[in-house]
This record gives C-alpha cells, sequence and structure tokens, in this order.
C-alpha cells in the first residue's frame, strides 16, 4: 500500500511496512549508515542513520523505524547533521589514529563518514584502548583497538553462517568483539571464511598478509617461484583498476606477474579439471558400490574445517581429494622433475580459508608444504600496484604451459553451483559414455542459496545439492541426519553465492558487481567449445601418461589426502 | 501441568475469599482475628528482617530473642516481618502481649534485647527506646506511648502500596488473606473480563511507577487487543538504581500483594504466564518471592484453571545478574530469551511484539503492587488521590543526609519540603540542603528553588528531572555537584550496554570530562589543559546529542545528571574549572592542605601515613608539605590529631 510523506518539505511515496531508510534510499535521499546491513534486521547500534521526525523530541534512527502516514522528515536539518558528526567525533575520539598505515586506508568507512561529514578538527578526545593484535589466526588478523563495534561481522557470523565464532563481550566503554572466553581467533569454531572482512567498516579485521613472504621468495637465489591464478580472482579484480566490472583480465594479470617477477604464472583451472575428473570418478565408484551417500565437495577449505569440527563422524562421506589449488601445488611440488625442488607455488585466491589450509599438517606432502603463499584477490591488487605495474598499458598473455589448457567447466566452480555443474557433466560421460544434454543445468544456476537438481543417467537417477552459506549448510546436513537420502553429490561453499563473493574479494562489491563477475564466468561456458572436464587435452594427457585413470593409485597419491589423517 | 482438576481447597481461606454472605462462621471468625493479630494468646514478638533489619544486625537480635525465651521460660511467638520503612532505626523489635496494643522498639542491637525484652513484658521500659504503639480498638494502649500512625514520620505519608510491609508475616499468606488479600484478584475472575479491567485502571489514572509514567491501562489494552495465540505479563524488579530500594523492601514485605497484582495483570491482558525479573543480588526478597509462589499456588491462585474460572496462571522467577540496562524493558525481555541484556529498538513496542515474539507487559513491582487496591476499591477512589494527571502515591526511597531515612510513600502533589523536613526530619546535623537527586542515576539533581515543587510527573519532566523508580538522595552543603555528577556518569558508563555510540563512548567521554575538571591541575603539560578545556566547551553539545540519538532510555536520560547539575549549580562547575576549587572539598585533586605551624607539635603521624611522601619534618618540629607532591587524599588531614593541618 501506498501513501505520501514529507522528507525535506517535498512530498514522497512510501510503501506500508519499509524503513524510513529504505523509502529515503528509494526516493534518492542517501542517508549515512554504518552499522545498517541490506538483508539484516536492523539493530540500531550506530546512530548515524538518524532523522527528525516532527513531533519527536528524540531523533529517530531511520533503519529501523518504519514509516508512517502522519511522518514529516527531514534528513539532513543541522540538528540531525549536528548529531551524527558528534556520533562520528566520538568513534574518532578513541579511534587509534592510525590511518596512514592502516590496511583500509582509503577505504574505511569511517573515514568516508568523517570526511563526508566534514570534521576536520578532533574537538573530543578519549582515552585510547590499548588492545593487542589478534595474530593466532593463519587467515583472518584482528585489531580490536580498530573496532567501532558496529556489529556487522557478529551479526553476519551469527545469522549468515551461523557459525557465531565471535560476539560481544564486557559492556560500557569496554565492550569489544572477542571469541569465546576471550581467547584468539585461533579457536576450532572459526572457518576462516572471512566474510567478517567483507563486512568489516574498518580495518579491525582484515586476512594474514603474504605479500612480504611472496616478495621473500621473489628474491631468492634459485627460485623458480610459480603462481596460479584462480580463474574466479580473474575476474573480480577489473573495477580496482577502473575496468568495467566482472571484465575477465587473466591475461593482464599474468602478463603483470611475469613483469613481477614470477618465474611461471598458471591457470588453477587446469588442477580444476583434475578436481572434476576425480570427484566424478569417486562418485561413480561410489554409484556402483551404493554406499557412503552422499559425497560432500571438498573444494572450500572453510567447509572442510566445519564439516571436520562439527560431523567428524561422516568423515567418510567428505571427499578425498585435494582442493584445486592444492592439487596444483601437489604438481608443481611433485611432478616438474628435478627442477621440483627449487618450485615455489603462490596461489593467488579470492579466498581467506586457503591461508589456513595451506598450513595444516596433513598438506605438508613428503617434504614441503603444497602452497608457500597465498595471495587474496586484495593482496594481488596491492601487489600490482606495489610493483607499478600499469595494467592499461601492458599487452595480455597467454598462462604458460604445461597448465594452460582448461575446460570451461573449471571456470565455472567460481560460482556456487559450479562445481556440482562440471561434476555432473562428467559423470554423466563416465556413466553413459554420452555428454550431457543440455549441458547447462539451470537448476544449479538460479542464484539461490541452495539449488538442487536430478539428473537420470540411464536407470540411475543421480541428486546434485549446491548449497552455499554454513547456514544453509547446515539445515541441509540436519535433513540428511534426518534420513534424506536422494542425495549423491552435495557440493557446499562456505560464502554466500560460492567464491566469486569469496572473504578475499575486493571490499565494497555489491550485487551489482557479484552478477556482473558471475555473468563473465558463465559466459565463458556458452563461448567455448571444451566444456567439460573430461575433453580437457591436457587432462587426458596427464593421465594417458601417468595417472593411467582417475581414481588411480597414483591419481590418489598426488591428488587425495593422504589415507592416514583424519 | 499434571495436577489438573479440583484441588482441595482450604476452608477458611474459601470462606473469606468466596464468601457470598458477610457474616463469617464464628470459628473462622476467631481464626481471622488471630491471623488480624487483633487478639493473641501467647505473646508475639516481631522482628524487622528485611534486607535494612539484617544489615543493622537483625539476625543477632533474633537469636538472643531465642535466648531469652528459652532462658526464661516463655512460650512465645517469633515473627520475622519486612521493613517498615524506618531504617534508620532498624532492628526494629516490636512485642504484642495477649490483650495489649503492639508496642515497637527501635534500633534493639543483640546487647539490649535482654533489657527492652524485660522492660516490655514487667511494663518497665526505656522511653528512649520506644518507637511507637500500634493503634487497635479492641487492645489495650501502652500508656504514654505515641501511636506509630500519628509519628511525624508516618504521619504525613499516605500508605497504601506499604500499608502491610512490616506489619504482617511476609511467609504466610493466610495472614495477607485475612487482611483482605487476593480478594481483588477473586472479584476480578468473578465480575469482570479482562477488557473491563483494563478499563477499570485505565480509568483509575494509574501510571507506570518505573520511570516513563506511560498509562497502565493503555499498556494492558494495547497487548490484550494485539492477536496472538500466548501472551506474558513480566514484573520488572531488576530494581538497580544506587540509593532505590522500594522494590526489595515491598517484596520482602509483602511479596503476596505483588502476586495478586501480577495474576490480576496477567487475566487483564490474557497471559496465562507471568514472569517476574528480580536481580540475583536480592537474596532475601528472592527468598520471600520463592516462599509466597509456593503458597499462592498451594492455596489454587496460580496455577490451571484457577477457582473454576477456565483461567491459567503460571508464575516463574528469572533471575538476572544485576546489569543496570536490564532494567530496560527491551533489553530485560531479551535477558529472559536467553541472549545478551542489550535494548532492541522500538518499535514494534513489547506490548505489540516482545517476548519470544508475542505480546508482552512489562510493569514495574510498584505499579502491579496498586493494582489489587483500585480493584478493592474501585477507580474512582484512586482517581481521588493525587494531582490532576498523577494519580495515587508514590513510594520513595529517602536516602543520603536526611535526619531518617527509609521507605516513604507519599500522595502524588506532596511538596519535596514535606517529603524532607516532615518526613525525613530535616537535614542531619543541622546543615543546609543543598540538592537532591531524583530518579536513580540518570535522574536529575535538583537544587533547592525546586523544594517546593509538587511531586507529579509532569512537574518533574518540566524540570529536567523524571520520576523515575524512586530513589531519593538528598545532599547537604558538604557535597561537590561535579563529584556527584562525575559519580553517576561513571556509573552509567561503566554500566552501558555498549551497543549504541552516543552512550557507549558520550557517556565515557562525559566522564571523562568531568574527572579531569576535578583533577589536580598539572603545569607540565599545557596541552592537557587545553584538552581539558575543549571536552568542557563540548560537555552541553555532547549531553545534547546523547539524549537525543541513544537507543534507549538509559542513553536517553544519561546526561541528565551533567544536564540539571549544570543548570542549578553551573558557578560551582565554573570554579571548577577556572578557579580549580573545589567549594565543598570533596574533589581530592583540588584540595590544597597546609599545615599550621603554630599547631604542629611534630608528632610524625602525617608524615609516616603520607602515601607520596610528600610531608617533610623532624620529631618535634613543625611539618611542611610539598603541595607539588601532594595528591590531595586528605589521609594528614583525617590523621592530625591536633587539628594542625587545614584546607584551602
Amino acid at each position: 500500500m501506498l501513501f505520501t510523506i514529507e522528507v525535506n518539505g517535498q512530498q514522497i511515496t512510501a510503501r506500508r511496512g519499509e524503513t524510513i531508510l529504505e523509502c529515503l534510499l528509494r526516493n534518492g535521499i542517501k542517508v549515512p549508515t554504518l552499522c545498517h546491513m541490506d538483508g539484516y534486521s536492523p539493530t540500531g547500534a550506530c546512530r548515524i542513520c538518524v532523522v527528525e521526525v516532527e513531533g519527536r523530541n528524540e531523533l529517530i534512527p531511520s533503519c529501523s523505524h518504519p514509516v508512517e502516514e502522519w511522518m514529516k522528515i527531514k534528513t539532513h536539518s543541522p540538528k540531525v547533521i549536528r548529531a551524527r558528526k558528534a556520533n562520528v567525533e566520538l568513534l574518532l575520539s578513541n579511534h587509534p589514529d592510525e590511518c596512514l598505515y592502516c590496511e583500509r586506508n582509503g577505504s574505511c568507512e569511517l573515514q568516508n563518514l568523517a570526511f563526508d561529514l566534514n570534521i576536520r578538527e578532533r574537538r573530543l578526545n578519549g582515552q585510547k584502548h590499548e588492545y593487542k593484535k589478534d595474530y593466532a589466526s593463519p587467515a583472518i588478523l584482528r585489531d580490536p583497538s580498530k573496532c567501532i563495534l558496529c556489529g556487522r561481522c557478529v551479526r553476519l557470523c551469527e545469522t549468515e553462517q551461523e557459525v557465531g565464532a565471535i560476539d560481544f563481550y564486557g559492556r560500557g566503554n569496554t565492550m569489544m568483539i572477542g571469541t569465546s572466553y576471550n581467547h584468539c581467533l585461533s579457536i576450532k569454531n572459526c572457518h576462516n571464511c572471512g566474510q567478517c572482512v567483507l563486512v568489516c567498516p574498518t580495518g579491525a579485521l582484515y586476512e594474514r598478509q603474504h605479500i612480504p613472504k611472496v616478495q621473500e621468495l621473489l628474491h631468492k637465489p634459485e627460485a623458480r617461484v610459480l603462481a596460479h591464478l584462480s580463474p574466479t580472482v580473474a575476474a573480480s579484480v577489473a573495477s580496482a583498476f577502473g575496468l568495467r566490472s566482472g571484465k575477465d583480465l587473466a591475461g593482464l594479470i599474468a602478463a603483470a606477474l611475469l613483469k613481477i617477477g614470477f618465474f611461471k604464472v598458471y591457470d588453477t583451472s587446469a588442477a580444476i579439471d583434475i578436481h572434476i575428473m576425480e570427484n566424478a570418478a569417486l562418485l561413480k565408484k561410489r554409484l556402483e558400490a551404493g554406499e557412503n551417500f552422499p559425497l560432500f565437495s571438498s573444494c572450500c577449505p572453510a567447509w572442510v574445517h566445519y564439516f571436520e569440527t562439527f560431523y567428524p563422524h561422516m568423515l567418510k562421506h567428505l571427499s578425498p581429494v585435494l582442493s584445486p589449488m592444492q592439487i596444483m601445488g601437489s604438481m608443481l611440488k611433485k611432478n616438474s622433475g628435478t627442477e621440483a625442488a627449487n618450485n615455489l607455488v603462490v596461489g593467488i585466491m579470492p579466498c581467506t580459508a586457503k591461508k589456513h589450509e595451506m598450513q595444516r599438517p596433513e598438506m605438508y606432502k613428503g617434504t614441503g608444504m603444497l602452497t608457500d603463499a597465498v595471495l587474496t584477490t586484495r593482496e594481488l591488487i596491492n601487489l600490482i600496484k606495489l610493483h607499478g605495474v600499469d595494467l592499461e598499458n601492458i599487452d595480455p598473455v597467454l598462462p604458460n604451459a604445461p597448465y594452460h589448457v582448461r575446460s570451461t567447466a573449471a571456470r565455472l566452480y567460481g560460482v556456487s553451483g559450479g562445481a556440482a555443474e562440471a561434476i555432473a557433466r562428467t559423470l554423466f560421460f563416465m556413466l553413459t559414455g554420452q555428454e550431457l544434454e543440455p549441458i547447462r543445468i539451470s537448476e544449479l544456476r538460479n542464484g539461490n542459496l541452495r539449488r538442487e537438481v536430478k539428473i537420470k543417467a540411464g536407470k540411475t537417477q543421480i541428486g546434485f545439492v549446491a548449497v552455499s552459506t554454513i547456514k544453509e549448510a547446515r539445515k541441509l546436513m540436519d535433513e540428511i541426519l534426518g534420513g534424506r537420502r536422494d542425495i549423491h553429490f552435495v557440493e557446499v561453499m562456505a560464502c554466500p553465492g560460492g567464491c566469486i563473493n569469496g572473504g578475499g574479494q575486493p571490499i565494497g562489491a555489491d550485487e551489482k558487481d557479484l552478477k556482473l563477475r558471475v555473468k563473465s564466468l558463465y559466459e565463458t561456458d556458452e563461448r567455448e567449445n571444451i566444456r567439460v572436464a573430461h575433453k580437457s587435452p591436457l587432462v587426458n594427457e596427464f593421465y594417458q601418461k601417468q595417472f593411467e585413470y582417475p581414481g588411480s593409485p597414483t591419481a590418489c597419491e598426488f591428488f587425495h589426502k593422504a589415507k592416514n589423517q583424519a | 501441568m499434571s495436577h489438573e482438576g479440583k484441588k482441595s481447597r482450604n476452608p477458611l481461606v474459601s470462606a473469606i475469599l468466596l464468601q457470598n454472605t458477610p457474616l463469617m462462621p464464628k470459628p473462622i471468625a476467631e481464626k481471622v482475628a488471630l491471623l488480624r493479630r487483633e487478639k493473641t494468646e501467647v505473646p508475639v514478638i516481631y522482628i524487622g528482617a528485611g534486607t535494612c533489619g539484617m544489615v543493622a544486625g537483625a539476625a543477632d537480635t533474633l537469636q538472643i530473642v531465642r535466648n531469652y525465651l528459652d532462658d526464661h521460660r516463655l512460650k512465645a511467638e517469633i515473627v520475622e516481618v519486612g521493613c517498615i520503612g524506618l531504617c534508620s532505626a532498624e532492628p526494629i523489635l516490636d512485642v504484642q502481649l495477649p490483650g495489649k496494643t503492639r508496642i515497637s522498639f527501635k534500633n534493639i542491637t543483640a546487647e539490649k534485647v535482654y533489657t527492652v525484652l524485660d522492660g516490655a513484658f514487667n511494663n518497665n521500659y526505656e522511653p528512649e527506646d520506644v518507637l511507637g504503639q500500634f493503634a487497635a480498638p479492641a487492645l489495650v494502649p501502652w500508656e504514654g506511648v505515641p501511636f506509630i500512625h500519628e509519628l511525624p514520620f508516618f504521619k504525613n505519608q499516605k500508605r497504601l502500596v506499604l500499608e502491610n510491609c512490616g506489619v504482617i508475616n511476609p511467609s504466610n499468606i493466610e495472614e495477607y488473606i485475612a487482611r483482605g488479600g487476593y480478594r481483588s484478584y477473586v472479584k476480578a475472575l468473578m465480575n469482570y473480563t479482562g477488557e473491563e479491567i483494563c478499563d477499570i485502571i485505565e480509568l483509575s489514572g494509574l501510571r507506570g511507577r518505573g520511570g516513563g509514567g506511560f498509562s497502565t491501562g493503555k499498556k494492558w489494552k494495547i497487548a490484550r487487543n494485539t492477536q496472538s495465540d500466548q501472551k506474558y505479563l513480566i514484573c520488572n524488579a531488576d530494581e538497580s538504581d544506587p540509593g532505590a530500594f522500594m522494590d526489595r523492601a515491598l517484596i520482602e514485605g509483602d511479596p503476596h500483594r505483588l502476586i495478586e497484582g501480577i495474576a490480576i495483570a496477567a487475566y487483564a491482558i490474557g497471559a496465562s504466564q507471568a514472569f517476574i525479573y528480580i536481580r540475583a543480588e536480592y537474596k532475601r526478597a528472592l527468598e520471600s518471592l520463592k516462599v509466597a509462589l509456593q503458597q499462592a499456588k498451594e492455596y489454587g491462585l496460580t496455577g490451571p484453571n484457577v477457582y473454576d474460572s477456565g483461567v491459567n496462571l503460571y508464575i516463574s522467577l528469572k533471575v538476572g545478574s544485576g546489569a543496570f540496562v536490564c532494567g530496560e524493558e527491551t533489553a530485560l525481555i531479551n535477558n529472559i530469551e536467553g541472549k545478551r541484556g542489550t535494548p532492541i529498538p522500538k518499535p514494534p513496542y513489547p506490548a505489540v511484539r516482545g517476548l519470544f515474539g508475542h505480546p508482552t507487559v512489562v510493569n514495574n513491582v510498584e505499579t502491579l503492587a496498586n493494582v489489587p487496591l483500585i480493584i478493592n476499591h474501585g477507580p474512582a477512589w484512586f482517581n481521588n488521590i493525587g494531582t490532576e494527571t498523577s494519580k495515587g502515591t508514590k513510594v520513595f526511597a529517602v536516602t543520603g543526609k536526611t535526619q531518617l531515612t527509609g521507605l516513604v510513600e507519599v500522595e502524588m502533589g506532596t511538596t519535596f519540603r514535606t517529603l524532607i523536613y516532615d518526613i525525613a526530619g530535616g537535614i542531619k546535623d543541622f546543615k543546609d540542603f543543598k540538592a537532591l537527586q531524583i530518579g536513580g542515576p540518570s535522574g536529575a539533581c535538583l537544587g533547592s528553588p525546586c523544594l517546593d515543587l509538587p511531586i507529579d510527573y509532569e512537574s518533574l519532566t518540566k524540570e529536567g528531572a523524571m520520576m523515575g523508580s524512586g530513589g531519593l538522595v538528598v545532599m547537604d552543603e558538604h557535597t561537590c555537584m561535579v563529584d556527584t555528577a562525575r559519580y553517576f556518569m561513571n556509573f552509567l558508563q561503566k554500566e552501558s550496554c555498549g551497543k549504541c555510540i552516543p552512550c557507549r563512548e558520550g557517556t565515557r567521554r562525559m566522564f571523562e570530562i568531568l574527572d579531569s575538571i576535578t583533577k589536580k591541575p598539572s603545569d607540565d603539560n599545557r596541552h592537557e589543559t587545553l584538552e581539558r578545556f575543549k571536552g568542557v566547551m563540548m560537555l552541553e553539545e555532547l549531553a545534547e546529542v546523547v539524549a537525543e540519538t541513544s537507543l534507549c532510555g538509559l542513553g536517553q536520560t544519561a546526561p541528565n545528571p551533567v544536564i540539571s547539575t549544570l543548570k542549578y549549580f553551573r558557578e560551582e562547575f565554573e570554579e571548577h574549572i577556572f578557579e580549580r576549587k573545589c567549594r565543598a572539598n570533596v574533589c581530592k585533586g583540588l584540595r590544597t592542605f597546609f599545615i599550621e605551624i603554630e599547631k604542629c607539635t611534630g608528632c610524625t603521624v602525617c608524615f609516616r601515613k603520607c602515601p607520596v611522601s610528600a610531608i617533610i619534618g623532624t620529631q618535634r618540629s613543625p611539618h611542611f608539605i610539598i603541595q607539588e607532591k601532594c595528591i590531595g587524599c586528605g589521609i594528614c588531614y583525617d590523621s592530625c590529631k591536633f587539628n594542625a593541618i587545614t584546607i584551602h
């Protein structure tokens, strides 16, 4: 139902049931916010979005108050601006003055807010909190002194991920956000998905930096630093360089990385193809044996961590295949002949959990780590800027051989549902000897957090489910534990929408950006010829020459987790 | 509930509660007379065993009384009653001999018991121990003993809610029933619909006693008219203002009145489940409530199908851990749900969507304790008490620098002057009145121009104060108002839940600013002086913004101590800021101590006690204070036996 209200002396239409903020934004009136998150119930904590409503003494938070017919609203009256300004000044009064050294310098919401509100002088000086940085987690770094307690990370962790690794702690001015018993973030129930980093307005949460490590590696004599680039990263960096969002920059980034000093730059997709083959083979084997269903994907390290923590009795359901990054590491470290000893592998991933994954004890195969450093998309952008590479004036190059050929199925891995689709295609071929028709599985592309499809291969009906976010995964787990039997393969990605929205992706991406990234990945699939992993010449060559067939003992040794680990 | 169906009812209770004729059968009438203490068969000894009594030593008194009775082989009944209101006279010991009125003795600590009881039993008491006697028409009064209701402390009060406090045995439901208790509840169940009760309460003009002053009847109606399969009533007994103890005393002294109020309110809004949210620190109140709830259940007043009316009522206790913010209704609801006790934005109001998403009414203890009275006497009776807009009475916990302290119930519209001078006996030690603090920590400090202010919601709001829950702290001339404001800001910044920025950061900044102006001026850091001054300039703006933008009542009223002290005692602030002087000599950082050479004997006491070694001197020769080192703690001042140290 529509009605009109008066805002700043003008009539605008409002809908019953919406909040004042929604109404204002819809009508093109911008109100600054801090604790507000789209799609979450408002908490009204930050008081930045306050507006003046005639007849009310106090200022009304527009994010939580429903719009009503009688309202006459002023969004930028002197009283409102004074209040907003004072509240931001209060936040700044005990904020560490470290902007120049801050991870988020330039992309900090608090900084922008202070600038927009024209705060040019420190009028209040408060006692600063001396909190230590939390370096305990291998993936995420906490700096509580920069935290402004907007509570976005807490809400996200609690509601979207249903993990609840962090929560408020203490009260009054000594309140902070911490883990249980206020220990470090290395606790078992943080799965390093990094979604909290994406929503943090300041530099209180960010990934553990690997740039210094990479620079160190680059300067090691005799070292051959090999980078492999995730296709999702390639599709996500464009806007950071002022290019059209979603544009695939794989070639340009490869060129830039070579300029920076990497010995070779590969495409992670080649490893994804192997991941598809191995999983499809495993699934086929299980279908034949008719046991251990459903099979859970293992490409998302956050999900693997979660699964191991909360469903230890079901570990045989978890695919033992390594994640694509580790497959690549395994190939590069162990399959490169005599030079392998000098090979150092840097994964460029849209993910913070990979930083945790690379240092897991079971990932030390043979002599050393499979991956030596992981750069997130954000770090990649920093690295390119740091080394002064001008992307606009260099020519794109193809990834280096031998890992330059891939199927388009591998590129789907960046989107929730993509892994299931890619595996379904290959599995169908393995079971029937024919290609899946139509090859595009639209049920797995519907944009929901849960996507389900049943595929008939010969006489067997195979159920595929793709879920993203831990919350959704948990719901599905409850169904499975409750007796659901029609699912054969479950793909889980911990970040909403899949890796395109991963914890290592550029901060501040909106719905539109995400859609463009997805579109970019899907478009390649429509455009190119090799659309299934089993048709990739590179994969076929590998299996013919060395690994015999997917799931063979040699393949297991290379691409599966060691048997003895849990 | 397992035991549905008809319960075996106590014949006495049924006869009183469900009586159809005014005449009671004789045996029951006799039992009632005993319960009402209109006659006794053995001597009865009453001991004020509320928390205030216990703190004053009632536990020891009680033990000695038992010893006395054993020693003298006397058969007597000992009754532990709640607080009668005169906390400064605790422990209070009353004696009622058969046929005589009940005589009350004040400040009876353990060592006095034998003398007093000897005196009482032998009619040979010390007059200065006597507080007064209770009037009772059928009993023989003590000669020359004033009646309690004629004492100035009680004469100027209008004790309605507190009528039973300190008089009846709180752990005996029958005494309450014999005095007309639970009759309102049964009347409500039998004669009125919930809608009608809401109307009665609205007509009576009862307003919330917890601070806001919203019409109770209206609140109930909103909840009643909201469609839902489940509704809740919550009694907010999370009293946490410093210096306030109305709810505690009421629950300790007369818990059944509260339960009756809850029962009526729950019936009115259609709630079958009620919660009492009480803080864990109130141990005695908690015990008293537990006993009372158990008794109410045994007597069939709660539980399924109360008195065959088809109404179910279950009352649960929820024990909070004493966070100030949990007195805010949404924080309280969150807490009962098992979440962190932080407020959530309103609307939706709890009456529409509260506990577990269902309509919930949150009422203060005193509000609910008024309800049985209104049902019993009718709305018109209640409406006649008080002022135009504020009806009924208000209970205050009077503390601070008055002669008498304790629990006082006055009619709305009474002036503060009557309250402080007539009831509480004026200021202690004949000092001058300086300020009174009303409404808890987020209330206001009012100066002497407000003494003639009538106590009602509107006039208090007009002065920037609020009724609050009823804490009333009286301050004399030796109180520093800046320090008072600082104290309350410190309390508030610690108790803020930390959720919203203005309250979390704003109260802290305000405290820091106030703290800096009460501290010793540091001359080596001029930057600090500048910062302090900048802060002072921001203080008022900050106060306004915190009040305007905070999420809940705590933050919205948090600047009140600062705003009101600035209003009435601005010159004191200016003195602190510009002259660096505290006229009450309270602010430690602003005191300068000097040793008068003529008076100093060189005893070295101050020299030895000074924590920062700021005093120099040798034995038997005058000492000196090094001002740069002195932190103004005042230990030397307190320890000097020769009054040789002066404050400037």
